[in-house]
């Protein structure tokens, strides 16, 4: 267990690497970022002065080790123009992010896992269809058209929810929705699989056989081995929400951390954006390597492989 | 059952509870607090050190400069400074008012006023337009309340440049500028400090900036009494939902509207929706040298007969909005010296389709265009020009991308646009497009060599006629295809009495509650 732990904690440390190295070499092929920094109606002489300035004219390569030697003593930068520490900026940003990918993600299992097991046990009923049609809705519906129709209904015509900024709770339920909503139907149909598959299980017909209730059967036998799976797609899913909540956070401006990358992007903010992928990849990394170390531990011939 | 009884009061409950937690705003006359919103973030305060319009928008709240154009006439008039002479074709003297205090208390004098121009026209010292302020030599104190500004060159529309960026700081403000990691000065991140109407007392980097009215303005100066207590910027990156909160009272003030939106929010009788013009215009630039790869546009009947095939008038008309207008000239027709007297090209795609046969393109030809604003006018333009048989290749990029590609000569077509920083002067425009510069794609010697002569004189009357001849050679040869000057949606709460002007520097310090 423990080799096959520190494979794999290789292999994620060489793809938080390579997201960096790839990162860094992106965001030059899209632009000059003097350009960017100078701004619109600025001059070339303004735009040489600041290439000079923050030592964009060095090869990339330098540039990137320079870097590189930072990050790994800790140090990711200052920002060209919040004019602050790019760590300190990820650090305030970060739990406004957090707290979204835990409400969108509380939000996704409240609904998905009762409907996916509801689904499971009356399989083709109207529920089950029900259960399809969110499914099938949640998939193909975009996130920020979802997001759009909830502010037109809930912040315009009602007036029920703010619309935009993140200093109350009640600015996160909006965005909480339509974040959690695109994870909703993975997570129900691999609950609505699971349950079906162990309810039909050797050991569950010995339970119905014993005499117990219905329910006991399904929450304490059945849904118990059928969540494994979820709960490690839950985790993949919390860090792809971390990094894919720009276009919520964008349409509801919740300064987090994918608004800041979102910003850190249009204005050519290497160091930001460089601090926030590798964040980001080794937020999503390290959720990917638990699973992984989860999964193993519940099922030895993993470790095998 | 019983339990169903007990929902409907819970979900009610919910709803209340959630309306009494999102009914705060804090926009509008109840709180007398102006809220504005764009989709720029504008992490620092400083109009030297961040080139956004907010900041220059913001820039005139906050900070005085020595003079101010009125957007109504386009006249020079006294601000900080009560009186100007040239003394010598590069050397201006001021007289200052002295009644004049900063937001820290110290009243304003000389001292301030050379500091402020010694530090923006020091290279070394990376402002972000530092081009715009290039012409300045040095400047020097007289005495307490009289300065002299040294130019490098004769330049004629100083006063117009010092009224548009010029804005003037407290001596030392940049002294004691926080370090950088590597050892030099963060001047952006001084904590702003003005003698404006308003005083900047919050700055949440990349969120908001919040404005106090200043009690110690100086009286009967160019911009009055600010009558509104408070005013908010906030960057609300989406366009519909800035539309949702102006719509809700969250906000008070927009603009930058797409026209369908603006057309539907005028039916909304809580919202004013207008439609002002602006000084900046859409261009189409050609590679005139060819250097792109794509040698088409450096015959002249190629790039007249592009001029012949778009149709402005429509373009204008239908997508930019009603104050907007076409024009021909390489300038906007607000600014000093800039005349439409020049040759104009007619919309006529049989002319169009002549000229490309004469040129040998009777088949038309493919290349690629470049744009990065309101796609659908560049479309618009690519309509047209597929009329008379050109296959034109769209390249929609960002901003950045876009200059990048103009500055190596990658663009046989760019269309841009420039809203000359503001400044009311065609030295503004077609001296930044025909100088030789990275932005100039015509390269042609007499054309720098005319401006250069037009910018010498100090005449307004000679100047005019100089700059009549620049811009004629340019129309004639058809370096650039003028399309239409801009016109801007704007759209506020109707509690807010509110002008909007054509340099695209909304006047909150004259706005009021009705």
């Amino acid at each position: 267990m423990l080799a096959y732990a520190a494979k794999r904690l290789g292999v994620a440390l060489l793809v938080a690497l390579t997201v960096s190295l790839i990162t860094f070499s992106m965001i030059y092929m899209s632009g000059d970022p003097a350009i960017a920094i100078a701004g619109e109606g600025a001059r070339a002489e303004d735009v040489e002065a600041i290439r000079k300035f923050y030592g964009f004219d060095r090869p990339i390569a330098v540039q990137y080790l320079d870097w590189l030697a930072g990050a790994l003593k800790g140090d990711l930068g200052r920002s060209y123009t919040l004019r602050q520490p790019v760590a300190g900026v990820i650090l305030a940003r970060l739990p406004v992010t957090m707290i979204l990918g835990a409400s969108a993600m509380t939000f996704a299992l409240v609904l998905a896992i009762p409907l996916g097991v509801v689904a499971a046990v009356r399989p083709n009923s109207m529920v089950d269809r029900f259960a399809l049609a969110l499914a099938v809705v949640g998939q193909a519906m975009p996130s920020f058209w979802f997001a759009l129709t909830l502010i037109l209904w809930l912040g315009v015509h009602w007036r029920v929810l703010p619309i935009t900024g993140s200093g109350s709770w009640q600015n996160f339920v909006m965005p909480a929705v339509a974040l959690g909503y695109y994870v909703t139907p993975a997570v129900m149909r691999l609950t609505r699989a699971g349950v079906l598959e162990v309810l039909s299980s050797d050991y569950i017909r010995t339970a119905r056989a014993k005499g117990l209730r219905p329910m006991t059967v399904l929450f304490k036998h059945a849904l118990r081995n059928a969540i494994i799976p979820v709960v490690a797609l839950a985790a993949v899913q919390f860090g792809f929400m971390l990094g894919g909540s720009i276009v919520i956070e964008t349409i509801f401006q919740i300064n987090g951390l994918g608004y800041l990358a979102w910003e850190s992007i249009q204005r050519k903010d290497l160091p930001t954006m460089q601090a926030i992928v590798l964040v980001l990849s080794v937020i999503y990394v390290g959720l990917t390597l638990a699973a992984d170390l989860l999964n193993a531990f519940l099922d030895p011939r993993l470790r095998v492989a | 059952m019983k339990r169903r009884n007990h929902l409907y009061p819970a979900v009610a409950g919910l709803i209340a509870a959630l309306s009494i937690a999102a009914a705060p705003v804090e926009a509008g006359k109840n709180t007398d607090t102006l809220v504005w919103a764009t989709d720029r973030d504008n992490p620092i305060a400083d109009p030297y050190y961040l080139n956004t319009r907010e900041l220059v928008v913001i820039g005139h709240e906050v900070w005085d400069t020595l003079v101010i154009i009125d957007p109504k006439t386009a006249d020079i008039k006294p601000l900080l400074a009560t009186k100007w002479a040239w003394v010598g074709p590069t050397v201006l003297e001021m007289e200052l008012r002295k009644d004049v205090k900063f937001h820290s208390g110290k009243v304003l004098d000389a001292d301030d006023v050379v500091y402020t121009l010694n530090h923006a026209s020091n290279k070394e010292n990376a402002i972000a337009n530092y081009a715009l302020l290039a012409w300045i030599k040095n400047a020097e104190k007289v005495d307490e309340g009289k300065v002299r500004i040294n130019l490098d060159r004769p330049f004629p529309p100083a006063l117009a440049y010092l009224a548009g960026l010029g804005f003037i700081m407290q001596k030392g403000h940049y002294d004691n500028a926080p370090l950088r990691p590597d050892g030099k000065k963060d001047f952006g991140a001084v904590k702003p400090n003005g003698t404006g109407p308003y005083k900047i007392t919050e700055v949440k980097p990349g969120e908001s900036i919040l404005m106090e009215r200043n009690p110690l303005y100086f009286k009967d100066g160019f911009k009055g009494d600010p009558k509104i207590s408070k005013i908010l910027f906030r960057t609300i990156k989406d366009g519909n939902t800035r539309t949702a909160e102006l719509m809700t009272g969250a906000i008070d003030w927009l603009w930058d509207v797409p026209k369908d939106q603006a057309e539907r929010m005028e039916a909304n009788p809580a919202i004013v929706v207008e439609n002002a013009k602006t000084l900046r215009v859409a261009y189409l630039q050609f590679d005139a040298t060819g250097q792109s790869g794509q040698k088409f546009f450096a015959d002249k009947r190629v790039r007249q007969a592009v001029a012949h095939a778009i149709d402005r008038e429509a373009i204008t008309k239908n997508l930019v909005g009603p104050a907007s207008q076409v024009i021909h000239a390489a300038c906007h027709p607000d600014q000093f010296a800039c005349s439409e007297d020049v040759q104009k090209y007619a919309y006529d795609p049989a002319k169009a389709k002549a000229l490309l046969k004469e040129a040998g393109f009777a088949d038309g030809f493919a290349f690629d265009i470049y744009a990065y604003r309101e796609r659908e006018f560049t479309e618009a333009v690519i309509g047209d020009l597929v009329k008379v048989g050109l296959r034109p290749r769209l390249n929609y990029v960002q901003y950045t991308a876009f200059t990048e590609n103009v500055h190596k000569g990658r663009t046989p077509i760019a269309h841009g646009t420039w809203g000359s920083n503001s400044v009311p002067d065609v030295s503004a425009i077609a001296a930044h497009f025909f100088s030789q510069g990275p932005d100039d794609l015509t390269k042609d010697p007499e054309v720098a060599r005319l401006i250069g002569e037009a910018d010498s004189l100090t005449d307004p009357d000679k100047r005019k006629a100089a700059w009549h001849t620049v811009l004629s050679r340019i129309a004639a040869e058809a370096y650039w295809v003028p399309l239409f000057t801009y016109a801007k949606y704007y759209a506020y709460s109707k509690d807010l009495d509110f002008t909007p002007t054509a340099d695209e520097i909304p006047q909150f310090f004259a706005a009021k509650w009705k």
